[in-house]
C-alpha cells in the first residue's frame, strides 16, 4: 500500500456553505480518501489518503460542480520530469533520423549506392526505410499537421510535413515511375527529408532545454519553501509535511532553517535574512510579536512562532502567483505578431505553391526539379515559432529577474510601459525621505528645557511632528509634565499650560498672533532651518522666545543617487508633496530635483499626474501605495515602493518590496532591457523570415545561379526558434547599475 | 502546363477558403452548469468553436495531451484569461460572457486557435 499523500483541489461552481458539505461528502466517499475539507473562502478542497486525482474530480463532478489539482512544488518536479522526458524522447528522434539521412547524404560524394535507373529495388528499400523512420521521428509532426487540417488550421507542423511529405512522395514516384519526369530531374530526396526531421527535432530539444532555464526565477522563488516545518503538538516538537502545517500551529525554527510560513514570533529573537523576497541585503532582526514571512531564513537564535498564513495564502504564494500571471500576459507589443501568426503558414502555403508555379513556368530545365526544391525550401524555412516565442519568452525572463530584485510586476504591459516612460513623479515623504520625522535641531541656551516643554507641550497632539519631539524626549528620558488646557492651532501650532507655564510652540505666526517679540536672530535662523528642508518651531514660554526646535524627515540614504540615476536615464524627475513649499523645495534640492509640486493635497495628487501626462509627458508616480493610491492609478505606471511583504498592492503597476529608490531604477532597467530583448527577438525573426522565404525560393538563382538546399533551410529553421530562446536567456545575466553585487538575484 | 497552373490556382484558392473563409458550423454548446471539455491534442483545441449566452456563467475544462511547450498555456486575450496548462492535468476555466461577440483562445504563440462565440 502507498503513502497517504496530500492534495489540493480547486472547486468550482461552488456558492454557498450547502455546496461546502455536498463537496466533502462527494471527496469523504471516494475511494482511498482519509480526510476531506472544503475551504469555501478561496473555494479549495484539502484531501488526505491514498488518492486518485480523476476519481476525485468525478465525485466533485458527480454533485454538480468540477475540480482541478492546485499545483505545488510536487508538480514542479513533474514539469521539470517531463521536460527531461520530452528532451530525451527529441534527442532519439534526432539521432534515429540523422543516422540513416547521413549516409544517404554522404552518397553523394561516395556514389556507393546505385543511380535510380539501374537500382530501383534499392531505392525502393531506402524510400521504405526512410518512411519507417518518417514515422518514428516525425509522426507527431504529421498527426499534428492532419489534426489541424481537419480543423481548419494550419501550424508549423503543417509546413514541415507538407515539406518533407512532398519530398518523399516525388521520390517515391520516380523510383516508382522515373518516366513522368525528365531525366535531368530523377533525384530522390529522401535524404532531405530525414535531415530536416532530424535538425527540426534538435531544434525543438534545445529549445525544451532553454526553455527550462527562462522560468529558472519561480523555480528559485517555489524553491524557498520548505520542505518539512518543525511543529510543536502536545508538547512535543516533530517534524511534519509542510502541507500538513496550518494556521495555529505554533512552529519551531532553528539557526538556518527557513521559515516554514508566515507568521508571528512567540519567543526568541533572532536575525532573519529576507533578501530573497525583498532584496533588502541587510539582516532584519525580530523578536516577540514580530511579523514572519515564509520562505525567508533564520541566520542566529533559535524561536518559536505562530503560523498565521499557511499554503496558498502566504505572502510566497502570492508572489509566485502574482509573477506566473504577469509572466502568462500579453504585452502590447505582442498582439500584433499574434496577428502575424494567425495568417502566417496559410500565407506561407500560398506562397510555397506560388514558388513551386513560378518555377514550372519560367524556370530553366529540370523545371520539376527546380520548383520542388524552391517549394520544399520555402515551406520548411518559414518559422511562426520564432515569432510567436519573441515576446513571451522575453516577458518569462525579464518579469522573473525582477522578482530576484524584490520587484513585482503586475502585468506585461506596465513592464512595457516602464520603458517608455519620461517623467517620474516622486512623493516625498516615505518615498524620497524615511517617512519618519525626527528632531534634528534644538536652538537655545537651556536645551534640555526647550525639549521637555516642547515635549510636555506636544504630548497631547497626533501632529507627525509631535510625535518626533515626544520621541525624542522619551529617549533621552526626560520626564514629562502633563499639559493643561492644550489647543492646536490648525497651520500655526499648539498652546498650552505646563508647570504654571503658557507655553507657545509653532511657527512665527503663532508668536506674533500671541504678541511675542522674536528676535532678528530667531528670524535668521529659522529661515536657515527651513532652507535646509527642515521644520522649525519657535518655543516660547510666558511671552518670552525660549528657542528654536527643528524636526525634520531624513532623506533616505540611497535617493540622491537613485534621483541622479533616474534623469542620467533622461527622466524628468518631478517631486509632489503636501508639505510647504519652503521645506519642499530645500529636500528638493539636497537630493537634486529642481521641479516640486509642493502644498498638493491628497486628493489633488491624481490631477497633478493627469497634467503631466497631458503635456504628453509619460508618467511613472512612485508612492506609498495606499495615500497615493488614486495619483498611482492615474499614472501609466505606478510604483508602490516599501511594500515591505505587503504584496496585494492593488493601485501599483509594480510594487517594490524594499523601501528604496533604486528599486525604481532597477525596475526601468529591467524594462527597458526587456523591451529591448522583446524587439531584438523581433527585429530577427521578421528579418529572418522576410529574407528567409525569398532566398528559399530561390532569389538568388537569377542574380547568383545558388538555389538553397531544403536542408540548409531546416537547419535554419531548427536555429531560429533556438535564437530566440537563447538571446531571452541572456536577460538572465542581467545586472542592475550601481547596485552591490551582495544585491544581486543569484542568493536564493 | 495550362492544367498545372489551373490546379496550382485552385489549390490557392482551396487554402485560402479551408483556412481563412470557412467557418465551422459544428461549434458546441455551453450550457450553464455544464462543464464542456476541450481536449489540447496534435496541435489544435477539440471542439474549437465553443458557444455560451450572454451572461450564463460557462466552465471549459482543458485537457492538455500535447507535450509541445507550446501548448502548456490558454490565453483568452480579450477576456484577460491566463491558464497554465500542465501535461495531462485538467484545468477548469470560468467564464461569464457579459458581451455578445466572438472570444479567441489561443495557446501562448498563436498557433492553436479556438472561438468562444458568445450569443
Amino acid at each position: 500500500m502507498s503513502d497517504p499523500v496530500q492534495l489540493r483541489l480547486s472547486i468550482d461552481g461552488m456558492r454557498c456553505a450547502a455546496c461546502v458539505s455536498k463537496v466533502e461528502t462527494a471527496l469523504t466517499s471516494a475511494p482511498g480518501v482519509q480526510q476531506a475539507s472544503v475551504n469555501m473562502v478561496d473555494r479549495t478542497a484539502t484531501v488526505r489518503g491514498e488518492l486518485d486525482v480523476s476519481e476525485l474530480i468525478s465525485a466533485v463532478q458527480a454533485v454538480g460542480y468540477d475540480a482541478s489539482p492546485i499545483l505545488g512544488n510536487e508538480s514542479l518536479a513533474e514539469k521539470q520530469s517531463e521536460e527531461a522526458a520530452h528532451f530525451r524522447s527529441l534527442m532519439w528522434r534526432f539521432v534515429i533520423a540523422g543516422l540513416v539521412g547521413l549516409p544517404l547524404i554522404l552518397d553523394m560524394f561516395w556514389h556507393v549506392l546505385p543511380g535510380l535507373a539501374e537500382g530501383r529495388i534499392v531505392w525502393l528499400l531506402i524510400g521504405s526505410i526512410t518512411l519507417a523512420c518518417m514515422i518514428y521521428a516525425g509522426r507527431h509532426f504529421y498527426i499534428g499537421a492532419w489534426r489541424a487540417f481537419t480543423h481548419h488550421s494550419a501550424t508549423m507542423d503543417t509546413l514541415i510535413a507538407s515539406g518533407t511529405g512532398t519530398a518523399w512522395l516525388y521520390s517515391m514516384l520516380i523510383c516508382i515511375a522515373p518516366e513522368i519526369v525528365p531525366e535531368m530531374a530523377r533525384h530522390a530526396y529522401f535524404d532531405a527529408a530525414l535531415i530536416i526531421i532530424a535538425l527540426i527535432n534538435l531544434g525543438q530539444a534545445l529549445e525544451v532545454r532553454a526553455r527550462g532555464k527562462t522560468s529558472e526565477a519561480i523555480r528559485r522563488l517555489i524553491g524557498l519553501q520548505p520542505g518539512t516545518a518543525r511543529v510543536v503538538r502536545e508538547g512535543k516538537e516533530i517534524d511534519v509535511p509542510l502541507a500538513e502545517v496550518i494556521a495555529g500551529d505554533v512552529l519551531r525554527v532553528r539557526p538556518g532553517e527557513k521559515i516554514p510560513a508566515d507568521g508571528e514570533v512567540l519567543e526568541g529573537t533572532s536575525s532573519v535574512d529576507e533578501s530573497m523576497l525583498t532584496g533588502e541585503p541587510l539582516p532584519v532582526l525580530k523578536t516577540a510579536g514580530d511579523k514572519l514571512v515564509g520562505g525567508t531564513i533564520n541566520t542566529s537564535g533559535s524561536f518559536l512562532c505562530s503560523a498565521t498564513h499557511v499554503g496558498a495564502d502566504t505572502v510566497l504564494a502570492h508572489i509566485i502567483e502574482m509573477v506566473k500571471n504577469a509572466q502568462a500576459s500579453k504585452p502590447r507589443i505582442g498582439r500584433l505578431v499574434d496577428k502575424v501568426a494567425g495568417v502566417f503558414v496559410p500565407t506561407v502555403l500560398i506562397l510555397a505553391v506560388m514558388t513551386a508555379l513560378i518555377w514550372l513556368n519560367f524556370g530553366p530545365e529540370p523545371t520539376i526539379s527546380f520548383a520542388l526544391v524552391a517549394a520544399m525550401s520555402v515551406l520548411i524555412i518559414a518559422c511562426p515559432c520564432a515569432l510567436g516565442l519573441a515576446t513571451p519568452i522575453s516577458l518569462v525572463v525579464g518579469v522573473g529577474k525582477a522578482a530576484e530584485f524584490g520587484i513585482l510586476i503586475r502585468k506585461g504591459e506596465a513592464l512595457e510601459r516602464a520603458s517608455k516612460l519620461t517623467t517620474i513623479v516622486l512623493d516625498k515623504t516615505g518615498t524620497v525621505t524615511e517617512g519618519k520625522p525626527a528632531v534634528t535641531d534644538i536652538i537655545g541656551k537651556d536645551k534640555n528645557a526647550i525639549l521637555r516643554l516642547a515635549a510636555a507641550v506636544e504630548a497631547g497632539s497626533e501632529h507627525p511632528l509631535a510625535a518626533a519631539i515626544v520621541a525624542r524626549a522619551t529617549k533621552e528620558e526626560q520626564s514629562l509634565s502633563n499639559c493643561e488646557e492644550f489647543k492646536a492651532i490648525s497651520g500655526q501650532g499648539v498652546i498650552g499650560q505646563v508647570d504654571g507655564q503658557h507655553i507657545l510652540l509653532g511657527n512665527m505666526a503663532l508668536l506674533v498672533a500671541h504678541h511675542v517679540t522674536i528676535a532678528a536672530a530667531s528670524i535668521e535662523q529659522m529661515h536657515a532651518l527651513a532652507g535646509q528642508g527642515k521644520t522649525p518651531m519657535l518655543l516660547a514660554c510666558d511671552g518670552k522666545v525660549l528657542g528654536i526646535i527643528a524636526v525634520a524627515d531624513p532623506i533616505k540614504a540611497g535617493s540622491k543617487a537613485a534621483i541622479a540615476q533616474m534623469q542620467a536615464m533622461g527622466l524628468n524627475v518631478v517631486m509632489l508633496t503636501g508639505d510647504n513649499r519652503q521645506t519642499a523645495e530645500a529636500v528638493a534640492a539636497q537630493v537634486g530635483i529642481s521641479e516640486v509640486f509642493a502644498e498638493v493635497m491628497p486628493q489633488d495628487k491624481d490631477a497633478k499626474v493627469a497634467e503631466l501626462q497631458a503635456q504628453g509627458e509619460v508618467v511613472g508616480m512612485v508612492g506609498d501605495g495606499i495615500n497615493d493610491a488614486p495619483a498611482l492609478s492615474r499614472a501609466d505606471v505606478g510604483f508602490a515602493i516599501g511594500a515591505g511583504t505587503d504584496v496585494a498592492i492593488e493601485s501599483a503597476d509594480i510594487t517594490l518590496m524594499r523601501s528604496s529608490l533604486d528599486g525604481v531604477v532597477t525596475a526601468i532597467e529591467i524594462s527597458r532591457a526587456t523591451l529591448r530583448n522583446i524587439k531584438q527577438n523581433l527585429f530577427g525573426a521578421f528579418v529572418y523570415n522576410s529574407l528567409g522565404i525569398p532566398v528559399a525560393a530561390g532569389l538568388l538563382y537569377p542574380l547568383f545561379g545558388m538555389m538553397l538546399n531544403p536542408m540548409l533551410a531546416g537547419a535554419a529553421m531548427a536555429m531560429s526558434s533556438v535564437t530566440v530562446v537563447s538571446n531571452a536567456n541572456r536577460l538572465r545575466l542581467f545586472v542592475p547599475s550601481g547596485l552591490p553585487s551582495a544585491r544581486t538575484g543569484g542568493k536564493a | 502546363m495550362m492544367l498545372v497552373n489551373i490546379a496550382g490556382l485552385a489549390l490557392i484558392g482551396f487554402i485560402i477558403w479551408w483556412f481563412w473563409l470557412y467557418r465551422p458550423s459544428n461549434a458546441v454548446l455551453a450550457a450553464p452548469g455544464q462543464i464542456v471539455e476541450v481536449s489540447v491534442r496534435d496541435g489544435v483545441y477539440d471542439p474549437s468553436l465553443i458557444d455560451a449566452t450572454v451572461g450564463k456563467g460557462i466552465s471549459l475544462k482543458f485537457i492538455r495531451e500535447d507535450e509541445t511547450a507550446c501548448a502548456s498555456q490558454v490565453l483568452f486575450p480579450e477576456l484577460g484569461i491566463q491558464k497554465e496548462l500542465p501535461l495531462g492535468k485538467p484545468v477548469v476555466i470560468r467564464i461569464v460572457p457579459e458581451q455578445a461577440g466572438e472570444y479567441g483562445f489561443q495557446c501562448q504563440m498563436g498557433m492553436y486557435r479556438g472561438i468562444l462565440r458568445v450569443k
